[in-house]
């Protein structure tokens, strides 16, 4: 905790200094066969407090992106540039072994698996208190007591039995609660949720959500929220990052991405979402799929897909598109009208393209028009 | 555990009545004729008849069981035919001396397979994974009587460390495992065991090591800011059940296969015995040998079973 908020550094930055700055962040896995770029330039800051959801689909990088936040990749076979900023740490910077100790007491991090990402053969009590006397040096008794307190904190019913359970012992809600206990343990200040509700049960997933955005309030946590699911993304969010093949296309308020979605990818993903659609209307699925990253291609990487195309959007990845609020979108439709970002449709409408041949001829047609 | 540790030895007394009728039965399937290499060539068919009467061999197959399995349960394993000497005394004695040197080697085997197989793992495809490997293919491949006498060349011919047969003066009466003027007798038959197991439990600790470094619980372990080092702790206490399991497959392996072994050295253990009572189709030792180490073999498997319940909390369950 004294190590994060150095009274020498913190009166010299500025009172509304970020807390996480991430700049220019590419990640690539190198290997014999082929190098895939899985984080191609990611620029993002967070506030002391805040929660920045990032959403996307698989593959778009977004869990990369969080692993990087702590070095998990294996080292020989990634190449990470850009930096990282956590607090006064430069993540990408520091020795190994100050990183271990930022890793659980600074920034934690909770995985997508409850069922795999304890370890089986300790107890759950053995897994909190290792973590505590790793960190904060707690005794044997003081560092049970406090994970008896945690346990408390995350609502586990009988703290007191299922510290001593093993991880099979216990169903997969209470099995997150216990690697939120984990990573709670020694009060981060930054704590990564990687898609932490996903395999839960929809009923457990809200308890889950509700809980964790409880504590982050109380914490006074930064939290980083991998999620593909939007309707979780509206739940948690003060930020919104939409990401895709490795960037951030659009990035701004929970109100402004979700209410206001500029990109044709945030359009197109929140249209292929069940809302209250009435029965037997076809939600509009997103056609084709996406890019290869070993392979990714000069221009616009959502240009295969989008039914919005122009030439340019071929040639180069469009530039970030910021409007007074901070809502910035990636495209070459978007322009800044006023004070907000605005998107210029073209004058034909494409139609609804729920299949990649229909989305080829609708694009050939624009391409044809434009030209 | 309890429980579990009950029934689990509960189980065991089955096994041991079926390996027992098995012992019994083997031989009698085994061709030859006991009787007829004992007598002269030229006695007559009633002596054969009057010594077959004599062992009790004249009775009918499960009446000879049930005698047998009666006396076997108060220790009594027959007379050996050879050399008209109890059988259990000369078995439970060679038994200690293959026991004791198959589980020095074992454990040898286990700790430098478990700290080579560690080293490999942590430096997965550098130098030491593939000296390492090279080490373990060497020990998988050769043949343990080849590299018993290679050991004897060497250390016993040429350079006159080591003694290279038997069990010095005093024979197994008497060996004093702690003092070294006997245990030199020990050294190379327990190297020439160690060998195998150490080859085959490097490569199996080193490949299962791998894959749980690469579970997702590991990623959480490092998260959570632990040490390479205590993330090994935690990978090495993982693999343990399955390591276990191949210890005590490999010492069952020894006591029961380290006949070239102890040929080579003239080690007087069970595996010289086995030999020895095949040779002179010598039933009663055959039988009490096989016995004496089938049931062995249930136990080691009965107490790596109890072993695998305390590392494994998971196991108790099922």
């Amino acid at each position: 905790m004294n190590d994060m908020t150095p009274t020498n550094l913190s009166g010299s930055m500025p009172l509304a200094a970020p807390f996480v700055r991430v700049k220019d962040l590419r990640v690539r896995f190198v290997s014999r066969e082929a190098t895939v770029r899985a984080v191609n330039g990611v620029t993002f800051d967070l506030a002391r407090g805040e929660v920045l959801c990032v959403i996307g689909e698989s593959g778009s990088g977004k869990s990369v992106m969080m692993r990087s936040l702590l070095r998990l990749h294996p080292k020989k076979r990634t190449v990470i540039e850009g930096s990282m900023q956590v607090g006064e740490h430069d993540i990408g910077a520091v020795s190994d072994r100050v990183l271990s100790k930022l890793r659980g007491s600074t920034i934690s991090m909770i995985f997508q698996e409850p069922m795999t990402a304890l370890d089986p053969l300790y107890t759950i009590g053995d897994q909190i208190v290792e973590t505590v006397r790793r960190h904060e040096g707690l005794g044997r008794e003081a560092a049970w007591a406090r994970a008896l307190e945690l346990l408390e904190l995350v609502r586990v019913p009988s703290p007191e039995r299922r510290l001593k359970a093993y991880p099979h012992e216990l169903s997969g809600g209470l099995r997150q609660r216990a690697m939120i206990a984990v990573a709670l343990s020694c009060r981060p200040s930054l704590l990564l949720a990687d898609e932490p509700t996903t395999a839960l049960d929809a009923s457990v997933q809200i308890q889950v959500l509700v809980l964790l955005r409880k504590l982050q309030r109380e914490m006074e946590m930064s939290m980083i929220f991998v999620t593909h699911d939007l309707g979780v993304a509206a739940q948690i969010a003060d930020k919104v990052a939409v990401m895709y093949a490795g960037r951030i296309i659009e990035y701004g308020t929970v109100a402004d991405v979700l209410n206001r979605p500029q990109h044709p990818y945030t359009r197109a993903m929140l249209a292929s979402t069940v809302k209250d659609q009435e029965r037997g209307v076809q939600l509009e699925a997103i056609a084709g799929s996406p890019p290869d990253l070993r392979a990714l291609p000069d221009g616009c990487s959502f240009l295969p897909r989008c039914g919005y195309a122009k030439p340019e959007c071929a040639v180069a990845m469009p530039p970030e598109t910021v409007d007074a609020r901070g809502h910035m979108a990636r495209c070459y439709r978007v322009g800044v009208e006023g004070q907000r970002l605005a998107f210029s449709a073209p004058a034909i409408q494409p139609s609804v393209c729920t299949n990649a041949s229909q989305l080829a001829a609708a694009r050939a047609e624009m391409l044809g028009r434009q030209a | 555990m309890w429980l579990y540790a009950l029934r689990r030895i509960i189980l065991t007394i089955p096994i041991l009545f079926g390996v027992t009728v098995i012992c019994f039965a083997l031989v009698q399937i085994a061709p030859g004729d006991p009787i007829q290499n004992l007598l002269s060539p030229t006695a007559s068919q009633a002596d054969a008849e009057r010594l077959r009467a004599a062992y009790g061999l004249d009775k009918p197959l499960p009446v000879q069981y049930v005698i047998w399995l009666g006396k076997v349960l108060v220790g009594d394993m027959g007379m050996s035919i050879a050399n008209n000497t109890p059988v259990t005394g000369e078995v439970l004695r060679a038994f200690m001396n293959t026991i004791v040197i198959a589980m020095i080697a074992v454990v040898i085997a286990f700790v430098l397979s478990t700290i080579f197989g560690v080293a490999a793992a942590y430096r997965s495809g550098g130098l030491v994974d593939k000296a390492i490997t090279a080490v373990a293919v060497f020990g998988i491949s050769v043949p343990t009587f080849w590299l018993g006498v290679i050991l004897v060349i060497i250390f016993a011919v040429n350079l006159s460390w080591l003694p290279a047969t038997g069990m010095g003066a005093g024979g197994s009466k008497g060996f004093d495992y702690l003092s070294w003027s006997d245990f030199r007798f020990a050294v190379m038959p327990i190297i020439a065991l160690a060998l195998p197991p150490l080859g085959i439990m490097t490569r199996t600790t080193r490949s299962s090591l791998s894959e749980i470094l690469n579970q997702d619980f590991v990623q959480t372990l490092r998260a959570k800011g632990l040490t390479e080092t205590e993330v090994m702790i935690h990978a090495v206490r993982n693999i343990m059940p399955a390591a276990v399991a191949m210890l005590g497959l490999q010492l069952g392996y020894l006591i029961g296969g380290s006949v070239l072994v102890e040929t080579v050295f003239t080690w007087p253990g069970t595996g010289y015995l086995l030999n020895k009572a095949i040779l002179t189709r010598d039933i009663p030792l055959l039988q009490g040998t096989i016995l004496v180490l089938a049931t062995a073999f249930v136990l080691i498997n009965l107490v790596v079973d109890l072993a695998q319940s305390l590392i494994d909390p998971r196991i108790k369950r099922s």
